[in-house]
């Protein structure tokens, strides 16, 4: 585990706002058993395991990684719709780590989440209205104008018709709905918003006027936005910093530009080159890392570097000792790699 | 207007017929709350060796059209009318007979989720020797050393104890590698890939697109790769035919789709695509509003409702009038739009270029 906190060396050049959230060694371990009544723990998948993340007010942090690297769950104890088994929280200085769910409620004004599927995330027996109001009910919070316009109000700011008020989802398609979800993240003001992929089930055009409302949103009411997502392109376009993950750590982290343009860790590298360009006489050109493999399973991670079961780089240290985060090239650049690239990709 | 107006299918002009040849094919299903046109006419050829890309937003008909193709629209409800001709053979008029002789021995299909499309009961060699063994008469020996050659071919790691496996003892990616070695158990002439990525993982999603090409080459098939992701688009196709409303709103080859786009349409597409490799500074240009219903399809032109550029049409009315898919330039390229083909090149070089 890296000592350096990312937020002391990255976060204040990047963004002038102050910290809002910040995790220390975060984990999440999810027991296996054995047995029906005399449950004996045999193994734990080691879906995060130490994660450091800090995020500013008014900043975006991408967190991009493959399917099983722990992105979302990350996404779910910062909320704290999941308990961590080790690591802090922080949230504005108070530890939210371990709060109870009553204690827990005062933050949750604070912390909202968009979900990834518009399909499942809403539900099918409520109207809009009582799905974007419910924030309104559980926090009792009595808005100036009465819920019904509040909610009015948000869903056409977030490009819904508010004439549509007690209509039910189905009626509405999968980017109206979406744009539902957000509407029911933004009612409380919060000062963070997590978003678990919330453009990957989308068509490429409803995409980017999603990805534009969340942009607008930001700046309107000055969000914070956990962004969670698996595609680079979209990471690269909303996020001012970004955080690799790979099999429940943080492989890589730096301010946009520089992880897209200097990216060290051979992981990064193999990402990025893998991204299909829009481009087809850039993708004739284009040399390629061909990865082999699939991730490792989190139940039984390989010893030291994870990722050195697919790099074409690892070496016996790899094996023995695990890398930590440490700062390398620019200000708030920091790679978890024994032998990091030199040179530039992409 | 250009010089050649040819609203004719596509011919192709070199001696004989093209491999596959879909002619103003139409795929309308009736329902409960009217007809639904999911295909209006399609029409595209392609050659052995090539792929082909069909791009288009959900709802654009181009998984249809593909299952018109295969022929799993015939004992369904849907009305499918033109022609589909595949090496001399016509696909839309076959019995149901003929056309499962057909299907797996020279047609094959992707499927873009592989653990609902493998049956989870059976053992993954047993659903990939099953096609085999419909096509063949050879014993099942030969048939498990064939899929075990494939498996092995597609990159699965000791095939011969996977081939016992079942589908959810393998990883997304090893599933969907599997799902591509039981298209290829009879050497199919024509392989039909829908979304095979979408599922996957970048690296993954690398990985299977590099052993398509390498398998391509090797069996000299033709691909249709039905996406929504241009990146893949403009990795692995030749041609590209932009699908909007169930027709084709924009074809031609893959350098004309990029880099010369004239609909309107395309342009949107292009736009809202953030790029990886570059900084993602300013807002995306979206295609405001969204796709139209397939049963009440707008009267004129599909896009009409969501075009940014209709002050531009001259003598044509966008709402009413169906533009015809019109050639330009003397390549493959086409284009349904009522703007003029020089204004269109002057909108796109001006204003839309420099955004992208």
């Amino acid at each position: 585990m890296s000592t350096t906190t990312s937020a002391e060396q990255t976060g204040k050049e990047v963004a002038g706002g102050e910290l809002l959230l910040e995790t220390r060694g975060l984990q999440r371990y999810f027991p296996v058993t054995q047995g029906i009544i005399f449950q004996k723990q045999t193994g734990a998948v080691k879906a995060v395991d130490g994660v450091d993340l800090s995020l500013h007010a008014g900043e975006t942090l991408g967190v991009v990684g493959e399917s099983g690297c722990g992105k979302t769950t990350t996404g779910r104890l910062v909320t704290r719709l999941d308990e961590p088994t080790a690591g802090s929280i922080s949230f504005l200085g108070s530890d939210i780590s371990h709060l109870s769910r009553a204690k827990m409620r005062p933050f949750r004004r604070e912390i909202q989440m968009i979900f990834q599927d518009p399909f499942s995330s809403l539900n099918p027996r409520q109207t809009v209205g009582t799905i974007i109001g419910a924030p309104y009910d559980i926090q009792k919070v009595k808005t100036e104008t009465g819920t019904k316009k509040a909610v009015q109000t948000l869903m056409e700011r977030v490009g819904l018709n508010p004439e549509h008020y007690n209509r039910y989802p189905h009626e509405f398609s999968g980017g109206q709905r979406q744009r539902i979800g957000v509407a029911r993240a933004l009612a409380l003001r919060p000062k963070l918003i997590v978003c678990d992929e919330p453009v990957s089930a989308l068509d490429v055009s409803i995409q980017a006027q999603i990805v534009n409302l969340l942009e607008d949103l930001q700046e309107e009411f000055g969000l914070a936005y956990l962004f969670i997502a698996h595609d680079l392109s979209v990471i690269r376009h909303i996020s001012d910093r970004v955080a690799v993950m790979y099999l429940g750590k943080v492989v890589e982290t730096a301010d946009r530009d520089e992880l897209y343009n200097h990216a060290r860790h051979p992981y990064t590298h193999a990402l990025l080159s893998a991204v299909p360009e829009a481009d087809p006489d850039a993708e004739d050109a284009r040399e390629r890392i061909r990865l082999t493999g699939d991730v490792p399973s989190p139940l039984n991670p390989p010893s030291g570097c994870r990722f050195r079961t697919r790099c074409w780089k690892a070496q016996e240290i790899c094996a023995a000792e695990e890398p930590p985060l440490m700062q390398i090239g620019a200000p708030g650049h920091q790679s978890a790699c024994h032998f990091p690239e030199e040179r530039d990709v992409v | 207007m250009t010089e050649s107006v040819t609203s004719a299918p596509p011919a192709d002009t070199r001696a004989g017929k093209p491999f596959l040849e879909v002619k103003d094919l139409q795929v309308h299903f009736p329902t409960d709350d009217g007809m639904v046109r999911a295909v209006n006419g399609l029409n595209f050829t392609l050659e052995r060796g090539k792929t082909l890309g069909i791009v288009g937003e959900s709802g654009s008909g181009k998984s249809v059209s593909s299952l018109a193709i295969m022929g799993l629209h015939k004992g369904s409800k849907a009305k499918v009318t033109g022609e589909i001709w595949l090496d001399g053979a016509e696909l839309v008029g076959m019995s149901v007979p003929e056309m499962r002789a057909l299907r797996g021995q020279q047609v094959a299909m992707i499927f873009q989720d592989p653990l609902s499309a493998m049956h989870p009961f059976f053992r993954v060699g047993d659903q990939l020797t099953e096609a085999f063994l419909v096509h063949n008469d050879a014993p099942k020996a030969v048939a498990k050393k064939r899929a075990i050659e494939l498996l092995d071919r597609v990159g699965i790691p000791s095939p011969d104890k996977r081939f016992f496996d079942y589908p959810h003892q393998f990883s997304g990616g090893m599933r969907q590698r599997a799902m591509i070695a039981m298209a290829l158990m009879c050497d199919p002439s024509l392989l039909i890939a829908d979304e095979p990525t979408t599922a996957l993982d970048v690296t993954v999603q690398a990985q299977i697109l590099d052993l398509m090409k390498d398998l391509q080459k090797e069996f000299n098939s033709a691909i249709i790769l039905i996406t929504h992701d241009l990146g893949v688009v403009a990795k692995m196709t030749e041609n590209v035919v932009v699908m909007y409303g169930g027709r084709v709103v924009e074809s031609g080859n893959v350098r004309d789709i990029f880099y010369r786009p004239e609909m309107p349409y395309t342009w949107g597409l292009l736009g809202s695509i953030p790029r990886v490799n570059r900084s993602g500074d300013g807002r995306l240009k979206s295609i405001r509003g969204t796709p139209p219903s397939l049963i009440n399809l707008p009267k004129g032109c599909p896009f009409q409702p969501r075009c940014d550029y209709q002050e531009h049409v001259e003598g044509a009315n966008c709402s009413t009038e169906l533009p015809e898919l019109l050639q330009i330039g003397q390549e493959q390229h086409r284009v349904r739009c009522h703007i003029k083909s020089e204004e269109r090149r002057q909108l796109f070089t001006e204003q839309i270029k420099p955004s992208l």
